[in-house]
């Protein structure tokens, strides 16, 4: 039982991570029907700036605590990526929107090498280990080990969803984002600036990937100029699952897809003797993906809610 | 497809002297980079000093070029690099880096009846196809996981052994090797779970390991996957040594570890590089120019003086003439005394046993 328990928390973490992750790929298909493949670097630029800011203040203030470092990476590493998705619309989605789908979509792949290749220049083809700065302490809950780090992980994943959810449903921004999803020409009769509303809409995402960057090199230790890209593919996954342009499909779907894959991976080759082993992980977790497409092909809250209204 | 041009050519006065291509195939894109570009920059130093000396083969000075090229890790992609290595007309390689490339790229040199030495890759079955071509300079899997798997059970007490691999040729080889080692000497094998050389998450199987008290873990992959591993294994509470062969034994494995490489225990074919005759020197001449040396660079450096070698004793560059020359090669390199067997293995290699002791690889012993 505790076994099993650690394996729910193992992929909780992990799942909440993916699910950050994944609101950052849903709102913009939400708007745009676009498949952004430039998030995972988005992702990756994220860590990389925050990590070489927690190592220029460790080296200017180096008795500062832990979480202070990291709040001094996030509070650049969030406007750096804010603007660098701000730009990437501009510059290669912008000039394509009344485009075939297929164009951008391939410029969204050509971002994504070109974001990959400037960070192995400017960061280098080594892996950064994240600095051991933050609390590390363990608990003990129900028999299963859980650390500070990961218990900030959910949290702050939490805190940011619902920080989102309270943006699309409360504010006139959201009202905005939501009216250009259902239509951008009517939306933009009735007055709404749709492009400054997608830009908003890629800009919001990326700061919410600057965080979970921060979050996953520090959960995993390191960060490297292709960490972005199979947490991209997993994210957009999530997404898919849970319905892509769909808010609170991206966080079930970024939950459920970490706990398949962590009870995959921790059971599968105990559930059939040895036969398929845990090197089986990522594809149970595509083996359940492509079953709930089967049999609810936009995912499971549904694909883009209010469109269908 | 990212490949770096080597050469350049910059120099004045190449067009008086023949140029022979030498190429070199690692990841220089993608998570092993690090090491790709060490056995590239390791290869570069010694074509740059033999240019510097002048290389004189049948009367006429010639000059080396390197082409390093990016295989990614990829097996799909060495082969596609490989055969356009062989279309450039590169008199021998110098590769690749992971056994998964070397060996479906050797049959595409062996087909071009061009010499390949590959400074790293130490999977049992690159020089078990049969092929004249293939040759390394650095101790297989064969030998190190036999090592490994005796230390295992003789060194470090190990009763109950739970095995993890990367389902890459390299580390599949060799956790195979260690699986028999160990169990031949007298260990238990609880659990044997796999991953990826992608992965940065083993918290499900580590949990899993757990839940079947082992005593020691043993991880058959490279530094990108072991240090997030050794840090898992200490947030689980998975109280086990962590026991590697030379892909974690280098010094990104203890940085990404942190505090949580300490105890971790790891091999690494050959003599630790300060005990090399040429070791110190290397490490001066190498770090003055690249930076750190990550792993092979110092293999790298020898597999092109052994091949150079090979040319003069041949005098020529003809890769056949060149081929029977490697058999005859009797090496003082950096890295030991190189000579080869008949399968082109290196012969009598020694494998060294590290530990992380205050934040640095020390060495344990040197099995011989």
């Amino acid at each position: 039982m505790d076994i099993f328990t650690q394996q729910l928390i193992n992929g909780l973490v992990l799942g909440s991570i993916y699910a950050l992750v994944a609101l950052g790929y849903t709102m913009v298909y939400g708007i745009l029907e676009l498949i952004n493949f430039a998030h995972g670097e988005v992702t990756m630029i994220g860590a990389m700036v925050a990590l070489t800011v927690i190592g220029v203040v460790m080296g200017a203030a180096p008795d500062l605590p832990g979480l202070m470092m990291v709040a001094a990476g996030l509070l650049v590493a969030i406007p750096a990526c804010m603007a660098l998705a701000f730009g990437i619309e501009k510059v290669a989605y912008r000039p394509l929107r009344r485009a075939p789908r297929l164009a951008p979509l391939i410029t969204a792949i050509g971002v994504s090498i070109i974001l990959q290749n400037l960070a192995m220049l400017v960061w280098g083809r080594q892996y950064i280990s994240f600095p051991p700065i933050l609390p590390h302490n363990q608990h003990e809950f129900l028999g299963a080990h859980i650390t500070d780090l990961q218990i900030f992980i959910v949290l702050i994943s939490l805190l940011t969803m619902a920080i989102l959810v309270l943006l699309v449903e409360k504010t006139r921004l959201g009202r905005a984002m939501r009216a250009t999803a259902q239509s951008k020409e009517v939306a933009e009769l009735m007055g709404v600036n749709v492009d400054r509303v997608i830009s908003a809409t890629f800009v919001i995402g990326a700061a919410i990937a600057a965080v979970a960057g921060v979050m996953v090199s520090a959960y995993y230790g390191l960060a490297h100029y292709y960490m972005g890209f199979m947490l991209g593919l997993k994210a957009f996954s999530a997404a898919v699952l849970g319905g892509i342009g769909n808010i609170a499909g991206a966080m079930l779907g970024g939950l459920l897809l970490g706990v398949i894959e962590a009870l995959g991976a921790g059971y599968i080759g105990d559930l059939t003797g040895g036969f398929l082993g845990s090197h089986y992980q990522d594809v149970f977790a595509f083996f359940v993906l492509i079953l709930v497409l089967v049999f609810r092909p936009s995912g499971l809250l549904g694909e883009r809610v209010a469109h269908r209204a | 497809m990212f490949g770096l041009l080597g050469g350049c050519g910059e120099r004045g006065g190449a067009d008086e002297s023949a140029v022979i291509r030498i190429g070199s195939v690692a990841p220089l894109t993608g998570p092993q980079a690090h090491l790709g570009k060490d056995n590239e920059n390791g290869a570069r130093l010694a074509i740059d000093e033999i240019n510097a000396e002048g290389l004189v083969l049948g009367g006429k000075p010639v000059r080396l070029e390197l082409i390093g090229e990016d295989d990614q890790a990829e097996p799909k992609t060495a082969t596609i690099v490989a055969q356009k290595l062989v279309d450039m007309g590169v008199q021998a390689v110098i590769g690749h880096l992971n056994s998964g490339t070397t060996i479906p790229a050797s049959k595409i040199y062996h087909d071009a009846g061009i010499p390949q030495i590959s400074p790293s890759a130490t999977a049992v079955a690159y020089t078990a196809q049969g092929y004249k071509t293939a040759w390394r300079v650095m101790t297989n899997d064969e030998q190190q996981g036999k090592v490994l798997g005796q230390y295992a059970v003789n060194g470090l007490g190990a009763r109950k052994i739970a095995v993890i691999d990367d389902r890459t040729a390299y580390g599949q080889g060799l956790a195979d090797q260690f699986e028999a080692a160990a169990k031949a000497t007298g260990a238990e094998i609880i659990a044997r779970e796999f991953t990826n050389d992608r992965a940065t998450d083993f918290t499900a199987i580590l949990t899993s390991i757990k839940g079947k008290g082992p005593d020691l873990v043993f991880f058959g992959g490279m530094d990108p996957q072991g240090g997030p591993m050794a840090k898992q294994m200490k947030r689980l509470g998975l109280n086990a040594v962590l026991l590697g062969g030379d892909g974690l034994q280098n010094a990104n494995f203890i940085k990404l570890a942190g505090a949580d490489a300490e105890g971790v225990v790891a091999s690494s074919p050959g003599l630790p590089i300060d005990d090399m005759p040429g070791g110190a020197e290397f490490r001066k001449k190498f770090e003055s120019r690249y930076g750190v040396i990550q792993v092979y660079a110092p293999y790298a450096y020898d597999a092109v003086q052994v091949l150079v070698a090979a040319m003069r004793r041949a005098d020529s560059s003809d890769p056949a003439i060149v081929l029977e020359a490697l058999a005859r090669t009797d090496h003082e390199g950096v890295s030991g005394p190189i000579r080869f067997d008949a399968k082109g293995d290196t012969t009598g290699g020694a494998v060294t046993l590290y530990q992380v002791k205050d934040g640095a690889w020390r060495v344990l012993e040197t099995v011989r």
